[in-house]
């Protein structure tokens, strides 16, 4: 057991257990004396190549699952595993590999480094994952569906939100990550930008079986998801 | 990749870039400038006192290698050592502190004369009264003082009777009478300089003026020479010991805060690139990378600097300060800038490095 995220490969190929697999899972923060219980129990299972919209109210525990299935994280207690590993058995340097290879962020606020261009932004992320082979025929194929192609090189703030919001995309996918988290993607997009990144990753998932969860606020983002997971008050709520 | 970012990081904040290769270029400077100071001086010392000529020193009883004392050795011991056998020339001067590193010399302008084999006037000639001083050419540039003017030394008007080209000695020499007569050293000498009529005899006269003179330091003028070195020099390297601890510490300063900052600016930038999956290690790596490129850079600087206060040293006080440029103390210089910035660039770079990725993520 030396190397707890190779050890997924091998369940990964008989493929018996859901691509995420979560049982009675918790997360406590501890604020001074105050213990602020932002997951209370959560079971989630979601297959590959799903679609999952998560909806909730503010504060219901959406950002902290996803703090917790992106290895940003441990959980308090409960089980957790993703692509076969135990998430709650990993060390710091083990969640931080886990992130490099399994995982993909899109975040509201679009989070691109500001002194890198567009094309180094997502070039970064390749090499921060020991990816250096340039040529990725997959990947240019990406770029053009984006359509981010002729705005590769420019900086963030040379670009609209919109534009940020496909690099941040294009930087998450390129390492073909197990699963692709977008916390709140549109959140800052007006409709028209919001419908062009919800487009894209609708594309993703079904061209190129990308597995997503995604939270929203938004009913008509959610109904592009295959499924549609509600949160309240640390828990998933109903639903299948 | 990786350096790509390091350049477009430094590149993203061009004054605090540029102010801390400043600082760290001035810390450069100040060392390279201190050591070449002190090489300078003393090796400009060695020539002006190899130019007079002479190839024994016969100090004062007591007195120390290097050094400035008055004048406490009797002319007497000038006639007895102008009677021993192969002896060509003898003559003694007084050393007067005028403040800072000026001196004046008071010289027998004759033997002075025949001892160092001649002086060449540039402007005006030798003494033709009391109250007069001959300068060298960097003194003359420096004080701008030509033959006719007047100068004070010593609170005492003197005037110039003529500039010579320097290399011989002192830089300011007055008569030696009338320096005594001030100084209330009448008859008292600060040094004796012998000359041997062949130099085959100079190791016997050395003997000679040993055997008779027991108290008193008596050197071979290349003896005394090359003991004329920045190491034998009193209290030099403890200062230049100062001078380098203090750049030391103002380096560490200036890049502790320059990174501190830079850190706390990027907090975000850290958590994106935890969520991509980056180590400790790799967020540690950029800050390094930025040191060492400031440190670069800042020591390049630095030593660019030193051509100009050079410049300006040998422009407005040639006669007071000489300073060369020591080449093989860039390698010192850049190993202390690199030690101050990597010293200083620990502490925000482990915190940085530590940083909570959704914290630092949360960062406004
Ligand atoms: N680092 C933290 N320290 C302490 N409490 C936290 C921390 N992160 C989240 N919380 C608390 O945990 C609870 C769940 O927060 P979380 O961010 O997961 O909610 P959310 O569903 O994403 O809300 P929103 O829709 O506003 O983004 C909240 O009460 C929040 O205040
Ligand atoms: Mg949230």
């Amino acid at each position: 057991m030396s190397d707890p995220l190779a050890f997924s490969t091998t369940l990964q190929a008989n493929g018996a257990e859901p691509l995420i697999a979560a049982r009675a899972l918790k997360k406590t923060y501890v604020v001074g004396d105050v213990d602020v219980h932002a997951l209370r129990g959560v079971d989630l299972e979601v297959e590959r190549a799903e679609f999952v919209a998560i909806v909730g109210p503010s504060g219901s525990g959406k950002s902290t699952l996803f703090n917790i299935l992106g290895g940003l994280t441990p959980p308090t207690a409960g089980a957790i595993h993703i692509d076969g590993v135990d998430l709650t058995r990993l060390t710091d340097g083990e969640r931080t590999r886990l992130r490099r290879e399994k995982i993909g962020f899109v975040f509201q606020r679009y989070n691109l480094l500001p002194t890198l261009t567009a094309a180094d932004n997502i070039a970064l992320a390749r090499t921060i994952a020991g990816n250096v082979n340039h040529d990725d025929p997959e990947f240019n194929e990406i770029l053009d569906l984006l359509g981010i192609s002729h705005r590769l090189h420019h900086k963030p703030r040379a670009m609209s939100g919109g534009e940020q919001q496909r690099v941040a995309i294009a930087r998450a996918i390129v390492n073909h990550p197990a699963i692709l988290l977008a916390d709140e993607p549109t959140g800052n997009l007006d409709t028209e930008n919001s419908t062009i990144v919800l487009d894209l990753l609708r594309d993703l998932n079904g061209r190129l079986g990308q597995t997503i969860l995604m939270i929203t606020h938004n009913p008509e983002a959610a109904a592009y998801a295959h499924r549609i997971v509600h949160m309240r008050d640390g828990r998933v709520a109903g639903g299948p | 990749m990786l350096n790509k970012l390091v350049v477009e990081n430094l590149r993203h904040r061009p004054v605090r870039t540029a102010l801390t290769v400043l600082a760290i270029g001035l810390q450069v400077t100040m060392i390279l400038t201190l050591v070449g100071l002190s090489r300078g001086m003393v090796q400009a010392s060695v020539n002006r006192t190899r130019g007079i000529g002479a190839d024994i020193m016969v100090r004062p009883a007591g007195s120390a290698l290097i050094g400035l004392s008055s004048a406490p050795m009797s002319e007497k011991y000038l006639a007895v050592i102008e009677k021993l056998p192969h002896v060509a020339v003898a003559t003694g001067t007084v050393i007067h502190a005028v403040g800072g590193l000026d001196t004046i010399t008071g010289i027998d302008y004759e033997k002075f004369v025949e001892m160092s084999g001649g002086v060449r006037f540039l402007e005006g000639g030798p003494f033709r009264s009391e109250r007069e001083v001959i300068i060298d050419d960097y003194y003359s540039r420096q004080r701008n003082l030509h033959p006719g003017d007047t100068t004070s030394l010593s609170n005492v008007e003197w005037k110039v009777a003529g500039v010579m080209e320097s290399g011989k000695l002192a830089r300011v020499f007055v008569p030696i009478r009338v320096l005594q007569d001030l100084t209330a050293n009448t008859g008292k000498l600060s040094v004796i300089y012998v000359k041997a009529d062949d130099p085959k005899n100079v190791p016997g006269l050395l003997e000679a003026l040993k055997k008779k003179f027991p108290d008193n330091p008596i050197y071979s003028m290349e003896e005394f020479l090359s003991q004329l070195t920045v190491n034998n020099i009193p209290g030099l390297n403890a200062f230049i010991t100062v001078i380098v601890a203090l750049s030391v510490i103002f380096g560490f300063l200036v890049v502790f805060l320059a990174m501190y900052t830079a850190v706390l600016e990027r907090t975000r930038e850290i958590g994106i690139l935890k969520a991509l999956g980056a180590t400790p290690g790799y967020v540690l790596n950029i800050l390094v990378r930025e040191t060492v490129v400031l440190a670069l850079v800042g020591t390049f600087a630095g030593i660019l600097f030193t051509f100009g206060t050079r410049a300006v040293i040998m422009n407005r006080y040639p006669a007071s300060l000489t300073q060369v440029i020591v080449p093989d103390w860039w390698p010192i210089a850049l190993a202390i800038a690199l030690a101050a910035a990597v010293a200083g660039t620990a502490y925000p770079g482990i915190k940085a490095a530590r940083q909570d990725a959704i914290e630092a993520l949360a960062y406004e």
